[in-house]
């Protein structure tokens, strides 16, 4: 039975030699195939006793499977290096950047918006809207602001042929919402408000966020409360805040409220005030039975402050190289 | 209003330095804007006396003077014309900078030997702004100061300027007594009002004087000052006051009148009496009444004004400025005095209405002290004697009494629930009693009577206010509200503007922001030929019209966008247009446009290709998915004057019109400067936020089935309607139509080009059998020949 043994350890070794999947596959065909040296061995049993023939047969099946353990193991090993080749040709670079459109981005001043709606829809403020032309009634009048009223001069107001104007800021929003729907009512009016007034810190258009409350046993200390808890949440830091006193015909009291700046500075971010009770009166709602607060703030200036914009103009220039600092 | 600290020091002097007083003010509701020293840091510069003036040997216009500087005389060399033995002027000596840059030292002038120089205001930084400033020689110093005497100690210099943000309610606080006045009250210190000495008549110098309408004149003083100097000057004093207060010192009596409206708060104002004709009457102006104002500005009056006039017509407006023709000059060597109430409401909003603003109408809109007229008069005549000498004559007074102030109720419970803390009875009695108020308690709480000089206190609220800030803001501790919490809505009948937003930033747009008004040029183009409405009072030409489409913005911000290098730029704002029509100004909230370079950022995987009208048509789709209802939206080819005829759509929904998509027309692109044109968008924001919610229909197991069709039809016919017939015939088994090709040119006919349709074909509840599925097909192809006389490809 020698020349099994050796039969076999010569065809591992051709195995074992074989280069690629051709190589072994010819490797097979001359041990195992139908005129293979493995399969003339087997065929030569037939001329044997039943003694020898069972025990040689025992010896050449356990070769053969021998040598097809090899041989697969041998093809698994030379298909995955043909899979590796195959990968490694293919291989892409997974440096370069992605194909195709790359998003743009939203002014700062609608991401500023955008926080200051959220922090307030938190509290249950709805959002509402209003005409950007208005009358006199809901931009002044009936904010106390009467014709000849001293605080006009205040608002630099642009008007229309019609003897309409340009809303001077978002708080006719509030007179509207009142009327339409009364009170109890909680709301944040953000939009865009003109002024006739230009230099390097006020543009003629601006935007801002008026706010509103008004309903049963509503405070000072609660407009303070609510202020503080916005200053926070809006710059995410803790904030040394003052209420100062202030003048603005629709609110009494009125205050301003200044930041404490990293730099120790004290900066005015919006003006507030418990809701003056002829207001209430000229919205139609009983200020015995309600009391209210409003806060107004400008979104430009909120908006600088978070971003450490220094001119306002660069906010309605346009310019691509800034519009696409914010994302 | 810009006050000196010293001033307001001598009137109310609470304890604590500049910065103290600041946050007191500030606190307290009179908003400190900015403080300012009131002279620069002068060292080493000294009062000195002149005992003695010589000739320059080397130089004409030069004299060599030696000067009493306290320890010592020294020598001091001087160009001024001004110059005299005994006079007391600024000298700095060596070692003192000047705030021109300029360093003093020991100096040798054209030979002569000099130890310092003596100075005139300019050259201390004490000037008033002004062209006359220059040439007035040394500044001449009043005989009261020390030779050697510190000049910063001698002039009171270490001063702040603070410049003080009076609100318009606090009337009161437009001098520098109304803030010392309030200062004290709000922080307990005693005040007492001042008492001008009373100067005697010498003569009566009566002077007819008729108020035809004491509603808005209810007092009108006058007093005449006759035979005053004409060689005189306003004093140092006086002129630093004036000039810390932001005012130029004209003429004494100017000064004088200018000085008591800032202490005292009572606008004053003079007339050379020799140039007024017959008697003084207060009434309303004449239609159409010619006035020319001090400023040289003639103005044409109507009766909405109170004017002063003479027999000649108006020589003043009540409470606002005098007339040309009566004003104090060089030469005048007599005045009358006015000294008036004029009511609020007599005055205020004219001064605007005439394009002026006057620090005495900035007074009277808001209300003068109604009691203070004889104060100020005999304030005013004190100085002016003092100053200009002249013979004072007698108050002539026409008062018709102010109407009483109202008495106000002021709630303990009201008080309470608007600042939401308590504040105890006895301090809101102190606090009113100190803001002068008279005070009565009451079982509810109290009943007050308002200074004469707080116009801004008639409800209660103004009580509350004046408690809450008296008492202190920052002592009323923040506390939530405790209201019912109510819910928000989540209307799935919106789709939220920020989603819209955020659909085109993430197919690459830069959100934008312009102007509401544009110039009118390119609007009226855009609109072609309409005109937007005018804003009565424009910034500029370039900010006149209220746009009436946002494109006019964003085509100049793609101007300026190329000019500064940007190849590719994707623009779009959301806002208001505003469109003219018979009944009014319309708003409209739009979301525009502009688009124009390759459609992607350069980049190694793809080939750059410039947008054209159906990339941004893909992405105004994008925005119609949000709304969930794309089958609603029709686009029509239509003509706009801005875009490009055959390049142009309008967008509809149901049949009303959303907007307009195209390329921009070639004039315009011309004209405009552009090198390609950009493709436009501009869509209502309404029709695009209203959602439609989803109603889920169930998935069906059985195959689908997708059967191609290739139809000619007309080159120039569209494609859009085809591909709605198909649905149409087909009916509801077809669950998807595929435009996957359209081809004209080799093997088809001139004028003609195939569209080939992908039908998607599948039942809910069965398989579709093939004869049914060619049935459809069948119908399908018999609808689009008879509809567009389509025929099958072969």
């Amino acid at each position: 039975m020698d020349n099994v043994d050796s039969l076999l350890a010569q065809a591992k070794a051709s195995v074992a030699a074989a280069a690629d999947l051709t190589a072994l596959d010819a490797v097979r065909v001359h041990y195992l195939g139908k005129k293979g040296e493995m399969t003339s061995l087997l065929k030569q049993l037939g001329g044997m006793g039943d003694e020898e023939r069972r025990a040689k047969g025992q010896v050449i099946n356990s070769a053969k499977a021998a040598l097809v353990d090899a041989l697969d193991e041998r093809r698994l090993a030379l298909e995955a290096q043909v899979l590796e080749q195959q990968l490694k040709a293919s291989a892409i670079d997974v440096t370069l950047p992605g194909r195709g459109q790359q998003p743009g981005g939203l002014h700062p001043v609608t991401l500023t918006l955008q926080r200051i709606e959220t922090i307030f829809a938190a509290a249950g403020f709805a959002v509402h809207e209003g005409p950007e032309v208005e009358d006199d009634f809901h931009n002044f009048t009936a904010l106390n602001i009467p014709a000849d009223h001293p605080a006009r001069a205040m608002h630099d107001t642009f008007y229309l042929p019609d003897g309409r104007l340009l809303r001077t800021h978002t708080s006719p929003v509030q007179i509207r919402a009142m009327l339409r729907q009364g009170a109890p009512i909680r709301l944040i009016a953000p939009g865009r408000v003109y002024r006739c007034d230009s230099d390097t810190t006020h543009t003629p258009m601006f935007h801002q966020v008026e706010g509103l409350v008004v309903d049963v046993n509503v405070s000072f200390a609660n407009l303070k409360s609510v202020l503080a808890d916005f200053v926070e949440r809006f710059f995410e830091r803790p904030a040394t805040v003052r209420f100062r006193p202030s003048y603005f015909p629709f609110t009494e009291p009125s205050a301003e409220v200044d930041v404490l700046s990293e730099s120790g500075r004290w900066l005015e971010v919006l003006g507030c005030g418990m809701v003056h009770p002829q207001v209430l009166r000229n919205a139609g709602i009983d200020p015995e039975k309600f009391t209210g607060y409003a806060f107004g703030m400008g979104v430009e200036r909120l908006a600088m402050l978070r971003y450490g914009i220094d001119d306002i103009r660069l906010l309605f220039e346009n310019d691509l190289r800034f519009l696409r600092q914010f994302h | 209003m810009k006050i000196s600290e010293i001033w307001l020091r001598e009137f109310a002097n609470p304890p604590g330095g500049t910065t103290e007083l600041v946050h007191q003010l500030t606190m307290q509701g009179l908003e400190v804007e900015s403080i300012e020293p009131a002279a620069p840091v002068l060292q080493n510069v000294v009062v000195g006396r002149v005992v003695e003036v010589a000739p320059h040997p080397n130089a004409d216009r030069l004299r060599v003077c030696q000067v009493d500087v306290g320890p010592g005389i020294v020598q001091i060399v001087c160009g001024a014309a001004n110059v005299r033995v005994g006079g007391l002027y600024p000298a700095a000596l060596p070692g003192a900078s000047l705030p021109g840059g300029l360093q003093i030292s020991q100096a040798s002038l054209r030979g002569v030997e000099s130890a310092g120089m003596m100075c005139s205001a300019a050259e201390l930084g004490l000037a008033e702004s002004g062209p006359s400033s220059k040439a007035e020689g040394l500044l001449e110093l009043d005989g009261s100061h020390q030779p050697g005497s510190a000049l910063a100690a001698a002039l009171a210099l270490d001063d702040c300027i603070l410049d003080l943000k009076i609100t318009p309610n606090r009337a009161d606080c437009f001098s520098v007594l109304g803030v010392a006045r309030d200062l004290a009250a709000t922080t307990g210190l005693a005040f007492a009002e001042p008492t001008p000495a009373m100067v005697p008549a010498q003569e009566p110098l009566p002077f007819p004087v008729h108020v035809e309408d004491p509603d808005g004149s209810p007092v009108f003083m006058t007093r005449a000052l006759c035979r005053i100097r004409k060689d005189t000057k306003s004093p140092f004093w006086l002129r630093e006051r004036l000039r810390r207060s932001g005012i130029r010192s004209i003429h004494p009596v100017v000064d004088v009148t200018n000085l008591v409206m800032l202490e005292l708060g009572q606008p004053l104002h003079a007339y050379d009496l020799d140039r007024l004709q017959g008697r003084l009457v207060v009434r309303r102006a004449r239609s159409g009444e010619p006035l020319s104002l001090l400023t040289g500005t003639d103005v044409q009056l109507d009766p909405d004004y109170l004017v002063i006039a003479d027999d000649s017509g108006a020589v003043g407006l009540a409470g606002i400025m005098g007339g040309s023709s009566t004003a104090v000059t060089g030469e005048t060597t007599s005045i009358l005095m006015e000294s008036a109430f004029f009511t609020p409401a007599a005055v205020s909003g004219r001064a605007r209405r005439l394009g002026l603003q006057t620090d005495a109408s900035t007074r009277f809109e808001r209300g003068v002290d109604p009691t203070g007229q004889r104060r100020a008069l005999e304030r005013a005549t004190e100085l002016l004697v003092a100053i200009a000498g002249g013979v004072p004559g007698a108050c002539q007074s026409r008062d018709t009494g102010s109407a009483s102030r109202p008495t106000v109720g002021l709630r303990r419970s009201r008080l309470s629930l608007v600042l939401g803390c308590t504040v105890p009875d006895t301090e809101v009695a102190t606090i009113l009693g100190r803001l002068g108020m008279s005070v009565t308690p009451d079982a509810e709480g109290w009943q007050v009577v308002p200074p004469p000089f707080r116009f801004d206190i008639s409800v209660e609220v103004d009580l509350i206010e004046e408690i809450a800030r008296v008492h202190g803001y920052d002592r009323i501790a923040a506390r939530p509200g405790q209201q019912a919490t109510r819910l928000g809505e989540a209307p799935a009948a919106v789709v939220p503007p920020d989603v819209l937003r955020a659909t085109l930033v993430q197919r690459g747009y830069q959100e934008a922001v312009t102007y509401s008004f544009v110039g009118r040029g390119l609007d009226t183009l855009l609109a072609g030929g309409d005109e937007g409405v005018s804003l009565v009072n424009p910034l500029s030409e370039d900010l006149a019209v209220m746009r009436q489409s946002l494109w006019s913005g964003l085509i100049q911000s793609l101007q300026s966008n190329l000019a500064r290098q940007q190849r590719r730029v994707r623009l779009f704002e959301t806002g208001v247009r505003f469109i003219p029509g018979p009944a009014g100004l319309a708003e409209e909230t739009v979301i525009a446009g502009v688009v124009t370079g390759s459609t992607v950022p350069e980049q190694w995987g793809e080939r750059p290709r410039v947008a054209d009208f159906y990339d941004v048509k893909a992405d105004i789709e994008a925005l119609l998915a949000m709304a969930g209802t794309s089958d609603e939206f029709e686009w029509v080819a239509d003509r706009h004057p801005a875009l490009r005829p055959g390049s142009s759509a309008r967008l509809q929904r149901r049949g009303h019109h959303v907007g307009w998509v195209g390329l921009l027309h070639p004039g315009l692109v011309r004209s405009c400067g552009l090198d390609a044109a950009p493709v436009l968008f501009e869509l209502s924001r309404g029709p695009l936020t209203e959602a439609t919610q989803t109603s889920f229909q169930g998935l069906s197991r059985f195959p689908a089935v997708r059967r191609d069709i290739a139809v000619l039809i007309p080159r120039e016919a569209p494609v859009g309607p085809l591909v709605a017939a198909v649905k149409d015939a087909a009916g509801p088994v077809l669950r998807d139509v595929v435009l996957f090709d359209i081809f004209a040119g080799e093997n088809i006919d001139v004028g003609q080009k195939s569209v080939a349709l992908g039908l998607i074909l599948q039942e809910t509840y069965r398989t579709l059998t093939d004869a049914e599925t060619d049935q459809i097909i069948t119908a399908v192809i018999q609808r689009l020949g008879r509809d567009f006389g389509a025929r099958m490809r072969e």
